[in-house]
C-alpha cells in the first residue's frame, strides 16, 4: 500500500470518533460520531438517531465531512498530529447491506451493540469522494478515491 | 525540582540528572584527586527553562516542520540557528533566575567561571558528543554567565549536534545539564588517552602551553607523547612548534606568543609525562574502561578537569565531519584566498584556454583525447570547489551567530541584510543583459557591435544569440536590485557594538561574511563556464556522431555517461513513490525570501525551458543554476528543491527581492508548467489548487540540476 495511503488507513483504524459536519440551508452543524471504515477507505459508517438534526440535515443534503484526527491535546500536535478530512456524500445503509454493514461498525463500536440495533437508529454511510491529509501542521495532500465530482 | 546540585551530592545515580561529565567528576573528587571547584545545573532547570518560558513548543514547531531523517543539511543549519537565536531572546523565569543566582553566589562568589554541557548520553561509550555541545571558558559577571548556562542549553541543538544524532539515528527529544566550574587558570594543560588511537598496548598524552581549550579547538599545536602502557615508559616524544599559547585576557581568550623559554623547552618535564600517564591509567581502573582526560597545571598542582570514556570506535568517529562544519576565522581567510587568488582565477584561465581550441578542426582521434581531458580538468575543479568552496559559505554562518550573540535581533536572519551585496556577478551580468535588451527592442536588424556583444552575452549564459534575443525581449525594462537603505543602517548599528580593541574583529569577520556571501555565487559562474567547455567538446562529438562516420565516438560518450545518461556527475533525483491519484494541495518549505504572489508556474529542466520563461512567471525548479540566474530577473516567485536560507536560490532571490520558498521536495516533479500556485515565502509555504499538483511519475531529468552541493 502506497505511504500516504497506509497513513490513512491507520488513522481510521486507530481513532474512534470524528467530527461530522452537515448543513442546513447553508449552515454547517458539527457533531461528534464514533465510526468504522472499509478497507479499501471508500465507505466510513457512523450510526445516528434518526431524531437527531444531523439525521434531519442528511435528508436536507446528503454532503458532508468529516474530520478524524490524531490529537493529544498538548503544544506539539501542531507538528506531530495528522488530521484526514473525508468529503463524500451519506446516506441511510439499505436494508440488503445493512447485517454486513451492521457487523463492521460494531467490531469497532462492540458497546454500541444496543444502540445500533434499535429501531430509531439509522446506520449511515459516507461515500468518500476525497480525502485530504494533513500533517506538520502545514503539509496537505489529497487522495481522491472517485473521478471527479465537483468538490469543494 | 533541583534545579542545581554540588559536586558533593551528586551520585553514580544521578547521570539522567546532569549527565555523565559530571557524575564523572564526583567521582574523581570522591577518590581524592583534586578537581574544580564545580556545580550542576540540573536537566531539570532546562526542563523547567522550556516549558515555563513556552520555548519547549517552539522548539517542537521548528523541529517537526519536516520529518527529522529528510532534513537536508542547510534545513538543519537554519533551524539551529534560529532555535540558538530563541535561546538568546528567551530569559529565564525570575524565580528560577533567582534560584541560579544564588546557589552560583554561594559557590563562587564572584570568580571567572567555565560553563561546560554535560548531557546525559553526551559521553556513552557506543558515541561521544564530545566537543559537539558548546562550552564557555573564562566567563565573567552574572548576568553573562546565566546567558552562557542559556547558550549551552542552545547548543544542545546546534547544526553539528543535530547532524550527529540524524546521522546516529538518534531521537529527537533530548536533554542537557550544564557544569558550572571555577577557572583554573593553569600554565600548561592537556589530554590523556589511556588507550591511544590506533594502538591499544600505548597511551596518549598531549599538552600545550596555556589553557586547554587551545588544544581542544586545534588552534595550539600541542607537544605528543606515547607511552608503552604496561612498562610506563615513553616509547616517542614529538614536539609542536610550540610558538603560542591560549590565556586568558580581561574577560576573554586570547592567543598570544610564547615565552622564549617556554618555545624552547618541553611543555611537560618526563617525571610529569608520568604523573598524567600513572593518572590515566588509575581513571581507567576506577571506571573499568579506557578513560580520556583533560587537566591543567598550575602553580605546581596538577588538576583533572573531567574524565569520559574512550567511544568505542573512535576510530571510524564520523565527528570530524561535524567539527568541520565550524570554520575557525583564520581558516576562513585561507579559503577566502585561495578561492579569490587561485580557484575562480585558475577556473576562468582554464574556461578560456579551452575556449580557444577549435574543436571542428581535430582529427576524431584527438577530439576523444580532448573530451576525455576536458572531462578530468573539469573534476579537478569539482574537487577544488567541493573542498574550498562549500566550506566557504560557513563564513556567512560565523557572521550570523557573532551578530546574534552580540546583538540578539528578533529576526535571527536579519544579518543576511548586511552581507547583501549588488556586486554578485550574476547580478552584474544581468545587468549588462537587461541594458542590450533595452538597446535592441525595436531593432529588426542588429548593427555589427550590438550583434557581437549579443553572441558575447549568449555564450556567457549558454544560449543560441538566437534564443538570446527570445529572451532579452522579456527582459526590456527589467528592474536592477533595490538599492539597500536598510543595510547602512544596519551595518552603523553593528558597529556601534564595538568599541577600542573589539572594532577590528567585528569588522573582520564582517567582511568574511561578505565575502563569503559573494563566492557562495560567483564560484558557480566560473564552475560553470568549465562545464559549458565540456559541452562544447560534447557537441561536436555527437555531431560527427550523427554524420555516421564515426562510431568511435558513441564508445567515448557511452563510457562517460552516468547513470542518468548525462557526460557529469549529477546523480539521479530520489525514486518518488507518492504517485496515483494523490495530489498536494499545500506543501511547506523554508521561508527563503519574503513575499507573496500567485502566478504561472514555469518548471525548468533545460536550456529550452529557460528560453520560453515569461515575465511574472514562478520559476520552479530542483535547485538554481548557475545558467539560470539570468531569469531571476523576469520571476515573480522562485520554488526550489532544496532547503535553506543559503542556498544560490535564496541568495539572489533575496537580492532581487522576489520571493522563494525552498525546501519543497520534488519541487519540480509536483508542479507542472502552467499551474497557477499560491507562493508564501514569510512562512515558506505553498499551496496548489485542487486541478495541479498532481505527483507525477518519477523519472523525469533534470538537465540543469546542480550537484556538488548536494555533496557532503
Amino acid at each position: 500500500m502506497h505511504g500516504l495511503q497506509h497513513l490513512i488507513a491507520e488513522l481510521l483504524n486507530n481513532q474512534s470518533l470524528g467530527v461530522l459536519a452537515t448543513s442546513a440551508a447553508g449552515h454547517p452543524y458539527t457533531t461528534l460520531v464514533g465510526f468504522a471504515a472499509t478497507d479499501d477507505l471508500r465507505e466510513i459508517l457512523f450510526a445516528t438517531h434518526r431524531s437527531t438534526r444531523k439525521f434531519a440535515n442528511l435528508n436536507g443534503d446528503e454532503r458532508v465531512s468529516l474530520l478524524i484526527d490524531n490529537r493529544t491535546n498538548r503544544a506539539d500536535d501542531f507538528r506531530r498530529a495528522a488530521a484526514l478530512t473525508a468529503i463524500g456524500t451519506a446516506q441511510e445503509v439499505g436494508a440488503e447491506r445493512r447485517d454486513g454493514s451492521r457487523s463492521l461498525f460494531l467490531e469497532k463500536h462492540p458497546m454500541l451493540k444496543e444502540f445500533v440495533n434499535s429501531p430509531g437508529c439509522a446506520l449511515c454511510r459516507i461515500k468518500v469522494k476525497r480525502y485530504s491529509l494533513v500533517q506538520r501542521f502545514q503539509d496537505v495532500m489529497e487522495l481522491d478515491l472517485d473521478d471527479l465530482d465537483p468538490v469543494p | 525540582m533541583t534545579s542545581t546540585l554540588s559536586l558533593e551530592r551528586v551520585t553514580a545515580n544521578d547521570i539522567a540528572l546532569v549527565g555523565g561529565k559530571t557524575v564523572a567528576l564526583a567521582e574523581l573528587a570522591k577518590r581524592g584527586y583534586l578537581v574544580p571547584l564545580s556545580l550542576a545545573i540540573t536537566c531539570d532547570a532546562y526542563s523547567h527553562y522550556l516549558k515555563q518560558s513556552g520555548l519547549g513548543d517552539l522548539l517542537s514547531m521548528e523541529l517537526g516542520r519536516k520529518a527529522f531523517p529528510q532534513m537536508r543539511w542547510e534545513e538543519l543549519w537554519d533551524a539551529a540557528l534560529r532555535i540558538r537565536n530563541l535561546f538568546l531572546t528567551t530569559p529565564f523565569p525570575k524565580a528560577l533566575e533567582a534560584e541560579l543566582d544564588e546557589a552560583l553566589t554561594a559557590t563562587f562568589s564572584d570568580q571567572p567561571l567555565v560553563i561546560r554541557s554535560s548531557a546525559p548520553g553526551e559521553d556513552s561509550a557506543s558515541c561521544s558528543f564530545a566537543g559537539l555541545h558548546d562550552s564557555f571558558v573564562n566567563v565573567h559577571k552574572r548576568p553573562e554567565q546565566l546567558l552562557a548556562v542559556r547558550k549551552v542549553w542552545a547548543s544542545l541543538w546546534s547544526d553539528r549536534a543535530l547532524l550527529y544524532r540524524q546521522e546516529l539515528g538518534l531521537d529527537i527529544d533530548s536533554s542537557i545539564a550544564v557544569l558550572v566550574q571555577e577557572l583554573v587558570d593553569g600554565e600548561k594543560s592537556g589530554v590523556a588517552f589511556s588507550v591511544a588511537p590506533g594502538d591499544s598496548r600505548q597511551l596518549a598524552i598531549e599538552a600545550v602551553w596555556g589553557l586547554n581549550q587551545g588544544l581542544v579547538d586545534g588552534s595550539v599545536e600541542p607537544d605528543c607523547w606515547t607511552i608503552d602502557r604496561q612498562s610506563q615508559t615513553i616509547l616517542a616524544y614529538r614536539p609542536a612548534r610550540r610558538e603560542k599559547k591560549l590565556v586568558t585576557a580581561g574577560s576573554a581568550l586570547q592567543i598570544i606568543a610564547t615565552t622564549s623559554a617556554e618555545e624552547n623547552s618541553p611543555v611537560l618535564m618526563s617525571d610529569q609525562v608520568m604523573t598524567v600517564s600513572r593518572t590515566a591509567m588509575q581513571l581507567e581502573q576506577t571506571f573499568k574502561r579506557p578513560q580520556d582526560c583533560e587537566w591543567t597545571w598550575k602553580e605546581g598542582e596538577f588538576t583533572l578537569l573531567q574524565a569520559r570514556p574512550i567511544t568505542a570506535s573512535r576510530e571510524a568517529d564520523p565527528r570530524s565531519w561535524y567539527f568541520n562544519l565550524h570554520r575557525s576565522l583564520d581558516n576562513l581567510k585561507q579559503l577566502q584566498r585561495r578561492i579569490e587568488e587561485e580557484i575562480i582565477p585558475g577556473m576562468e584561465e582554464t574556461a578560456q584556454q579551452l575556449a580557444e581550441i577549435d574543436l571542428t578542426s581535430m582529427a576524431d582521434q584527438e577530439l576523444i583525447k580532448e573530451f576525455n581531458r576536458r572531462r578530468q580538468i573539469l573534476n579537478e575543479w569539482e574537487e577544488a570547489y567541493r573542498a574550498d568552496c562549500i566550506p566557504m559559505a560557513h563564513g556567512i554562518r560565523l557572521f550570523g551567530e557573532f551578530y546574534n550573540d552580540r546583538l540578539q535581533p528578533n529576526d535571527p536572519f536579519e544579518f543576511i541584510e548586511l552581507l547583501r551585496d549588488s556586486e554578485l556577478r550574476a547580478v552584474t551580468r544581468n545587468q549588462r543583459l537587461t541594458s542590450l535588451a533595452d538597446e535592441i527592442t525595436n531593432l529588426s536588424e542588429l548593427p555589427a557591435a550590438l550583434s557581437e556583444k549579443l553572441s558575447t552575452l549568449a555564450d556567457e549564459i549558454g544560449l543560441s544569440a538566437d534564443q538570446t534575443r527570445k529572451l532579452l525581449g522579456q527582459m526590456v525594462d527589467s528592474a536592477a536590485p533595490p538599492r539597500q537603505t536598510k543595510r547602512i543602517d544596519l551595518e552603523k548599528n553593528y558597529l556601534e557594538q564595538f568599541k577600542g580593541h573589539d572594532l577590528p574583529p567585528a569588522e573582520e569577520i564582517l567582511a568574511i561574511g561578505r565575502s563569503s556571501y559573494k563566492l557562495r555565487d560567483d564560484d558557480n559562474i566560473s564552475l560553470d563556464q568549465l562545464n559549458r567547455e565540456l559541452r562544447r567538446t560534447e557537441t561536436e562529438m555527437q555531431s560527427r556522431l550523427e554524420k555516421g562516420d564515426a562510431e568511435i565516438f558513441r564508445l567515448a560518450l557511452d563510457a562517460a555517461k552516468g547513470r542518468d545518461g548525462r557526460v557529469s556527475s549529477a546523480t539521479q533525483a530520489q525514486p518518488n513513490e507518492e504517485s496515483g491519484n494523490f495530489h498536494a494541495r499545500q506543501l511547506q518549505g523554508q521561508p527563503a525570501s519574503p513575499g507573496l504572489v500567485t502566478a504561472v508556474a514555469r518548471v525548468i529542466r533545460s536550456q529550452e525551458d529557460l528560453v520560453e520563461f515569461k515575465r511574472g512567471e514562478i520559476l520552479v525548479c530542483d535547485a538554481i543554476d548557475p545558467a539560470m540566474t539570468f531569469v531571476v530577473p523576469l520571476a515573480a516567485g522562485i520554488i526550489e528543491r532544496r532547503g535553506g536560507m543559503l542556498i544560490h536560490g535564496a541568495i539572489i532571490a533575496r537580492e532581487y527581492g522576489i520571493p522563494c520558498v525552498s525546501g519543497i521536495a520534488a519541487a519540480a516533479d509536483i508542479i507542472n508548467t502552467g499551474d497557477q500556485i499560491t507562493l508564501d515565502g514569510y512562512l515558506g509555504l505553498v499551496f496548489f489548487p485542487s486541478s495541479s499538483g498532481r505527483l507525477s511519475r518519477p523519472g523525469k531529468d533534470h538537465l540543469l540540476r546542480k550537484e556538488l552541493d548536494d555533496a557532503k
